[in-house]
């Protein structure tokens, strides 16, 4: 080991990361019982017979709702490291925290005004 | 312990950042040109984290925080401004998008 | 956080919180009554001159250095509100007409003012970042603001995906540069570089990435190719905002980073930006010739005058120039926004909902049937050419200058030429004008009116009276 220790971490996870998906795809092949008929080889949709193509236009309302999911998702990264510092970095901290949320918040107000977070 | 040297980082992240860059000039999908530019942003971030443990300081690993949240920012514009495109071409080839011209 | 941080940044945390209170404010205003968004936002606009103008004179550096306030800023600020202003004035009847009026316009305009006037305050490349894609993000959601519009969708994409691309570039450039110098403020990357502790290869690949982001951004040869795309398609309003702020605060990041954070390896990239000032300057002034869309036009235009601007970048490595070709740069700036907000204004009066009325050859006539607006677009395009009495002269005489006194004789020269080529451009609008007969449709609308008449009359009055505005720009000087 000794110089070497950072290497070998970096052995372990390209081998580890190899292995996992090398081994579940062979697990299943080694494994899995394989009797194909017509029935089998069709496309699973919820026990429902497909119709039509998978390139339709889908509800876009699913789209809006993950692209606002994604803003305020994201802003967590900054409201992490405020949240376990707080006590270190005073009162003044504590306001700034609130006025972005506020920010944020404005955001969020919007996106409701606007009809983003109905389904129908 | 020797870590492994910062070189060897930088030199991934160039290796990122110029497959990022050939694909935005080399790809016609608005998509992948897109997804090229995040992997570009994304080698940029891996040369800042590299460069901030070799010189102990935490500038950079901040840096990185910004780039991510802008880089989602973007996310949000861009793929509403493919959709709309999408929308009315019925395509996201960048050589089909050209109305104008000069 | 403490007061002089807070007051460093007094009239961006002002405008900031207007505008988000104005993104919430314009849910509960009648859809026929977005009048009242458009006069909000001017007010919150000049709000924030009026504090920006207060701060003139002071030097207060905040956040540990990561802001500054000072000369150069207080200028360039004001210099950006007032831009916003004129994006407003020529917008609020535009939008209306072409059925693209949003509340969400003029909190997108204020947004991107914002991120501008962060830009000018900059003091880390962290925060040139942030405030480059301020900035950016709501362009490119202008430039696609009419999404029933193919040309205006086309715009806003080209413009997105060649933005995010630039942003990788400036983004990759900071990384390098952080790593060489080990800090992303300007002072220590300057000073880590005079004490020859900074890896030069590395500092200099860092500065050239940079160079080529803003590259982008201020529409500079090689890297110009999306400008009359997106001049053309996006709608007029948003194009005349993107011609003057994105100019400003792309050329004001420039300077202060090259100035503040570069100066000992700017001998180095001195000669480079002379060869892409030479090249922008030729390119866009060539092929501005051929357009017959005056948008396309004048898209090549904002071309040829970035190359201008670029010239005072040649002067940076001669120490003693800096100040002097920074003023030369910005004033330079003030006159091209003034003179460019005019003449889109006129532009504006003659387009058509359809998107009719921008060929060249529809102004024929407008010497006759409207005098006063035909003088005006004389004035225009006389101060885009520089031919006296005009601001363009004025600023392109200080340009010149520092260029002579920094030994660039020969990129003066191709100034000198490519300046007498555009006169054949912009002489020829004047010539259609008044000598071909035509009947041209023209829009009264009394805040287009306004800005037109306006732009005019400072385009000359302020060309008599240079020495004060040039007293002005020479005192904004970096700190």
């Amino acid at each position: 080991m000794g110089s070497q220790t950072p290497w070998v971490y970096v052995g372990i996870f390209v081998l580890v990361g190899l292995f996992i998906p090398i081994a579940a795809i062979a697990i299943a092949t080694f494994l899995g019982p394989k009797k194909p008929n017509a029935i089998k080889q069709s496309t699973y949709e919820c026990g429902i017979e497909t119709v039509g193509d998978s390139w339709i236009q889908f509800k876009a309302q699913y789209y809006i709702f993950a692209l606002v999911f994604l803003i305020f998702d994201v802003e967590t990264v900054f409201l992490f490291p405020w949240a376990v510092s707080l006590n270190s970095l005073g009162i003044f901290a504590v306001f700034e925290g609130i006025i972005f949320i506020l920010i944020l918040l404005a955001g969020l107000i919007y996106a409701w005004k606007k009809g983003m977070l109905e389904w129908a | 312990m020797n870590a492994v040297p910062v070189n060897y980082y930088i030199i991934l992240s160039a290796i990122l950042f110029t497959i990022g860059a050939l694909g935005v000039l080399i790809r016609r999908n608005a998509l992948v040109i897109f997804m090229s530019i995040e992997l570009m942003l994304n080698a940029a971030n891996l040369a800042l984290v590299a460069f901030s443990s070799a010189n102990a300081q935490l500038d950079g690993q901040i840096f990185v925080f910004f780039i991510m949240t802008v880089a989602a920012a973007e996310v949000a514009v861009g793929l509403a401004l493919i959709v709309a495109v999408f929308r009315t071409k019925k395509s996201i080839d960048v050589d089909q998008i050209n109305v104008l011209k000069g | 956080m403490n007061q002089a941080d807070f007051y460093s940044l007094l009239p961006i945390i002002v405008l900031t919180t207007w505008s988000a209170l104005l993104l919430i404010v314009d849910l509960f205003i009648d859809d026929k009554k977005k009048g009242i968004t458009a006069v909000l936002a001017a007010a919150g606009l000049a709000l924030t001159m009026g504090l920006t103008l207060s701060q003139t004179g002071q030097t207060v550096i905040g956040f540990n250095g990561m802001v500054i306030l000072d000369g150069f800023s207080t200028f360039v600020n004001t210099l950006l509100l007032f831009s916003g202003l004129m994006a407003i004035s020529v917008a609020y009847g535009y939008i209306k007409r072409r059925g693209i009026e949003r509340g969400e316009y003029y909190s997108l305009i204020l947004f991107s003012i914002v991120g501008m006037m962060l830009m000018a305050q900059a003091r880390d490349l962290i925060v040139v970042f942030i405030a480059l894609e301020m900035l950016s993000i709501p362009l490119y959601v202008l430039a696609a603001i009419d999404n029933s519009n193919a040309k205006s969708e086309e715009a806003g994409i080209k413009y997105f995906l060649l933005g995010a691309f630039s942003g990788g570039f400036v983004v990759y450039g900071v990384a390098l540069v952080f790593g060489a110098t080990g800090s992303t403020a300007f002072a220590e990357i300057a000073a880590s570089i005079a004490t020859g502790n900074a890896e030069t290869l590395l500092v200099l690949a860092g500065a050239a990435l940079i160079l080529v982001g803003f590259g982008f951004k201020v529409g500079a040869v090689p890297f110009q190719m999306w400008t009359p795309d997106v001049y053309e398609g996006a709608p007029t309003s948003v194009t005349a905002f993107m011609a003057a702020g994105a100019k400003i605060a792309g050329f004001s990041a420039l300077m202060r980073v090259f100035a503040t954070a570069f100066p000992d390896i700017a001998v180095d990239i001195a000669p480079v930006l002379a060869v892409i000032a030479a090249l922008t300057m030729i390119v866009g002034n060539v092929a501005a010739i051929a357009q017959k869309n005056i948008k396309r036009m004048l898209a090549y235009s904002s071309i040829a005058h970035a190359g201008y601007i670029l010239m005072a970048f040649a002067a940076f490595a001669n120490p003693a120039l800096r100040d002097d070709a920074i003023s030369a740069g910005i004033f330079y700036l003030v006159a091209y926004a003034i003179t460019s907000f005019g003449t889109w204004a006129i532009v504006i009066s003659l387009e058509k909902e359809d998107g009719k009325g921008l060929a060249i050859e529809d102004y024929a006539g407008l010497g006759r049937t409207k005098p006063l607006m035909a003088a005006a677009m004389t004035i225009f395009m006389l101060s885009l050419t520089g031919i006296p009495p005009t601001l363009g002269l004025i600023g392109k005489l200080y340009l010149f200058r520092v260029v002579v006194e920094a030994q660039f004789m020969w990129l003066a020269l191709i100034g000198i030429l490519t300046s007498l080529i555009s006169a054949y451009y912009y002489l020829r609008v004047i010539v259609i004008m008044y000598m071909k007969e035509g009947e041209p449709e023209t829009v009264s609308e009394s805040w287009l009116t306004f800005t037109w008449g306006a732009m005019a009359v400072l385009t000359v009055v302020l060309s008599l009276i240079p020495a004060s505005l040039f007293a002005w720009a020479s005192g904004a000087l970096m700190k």
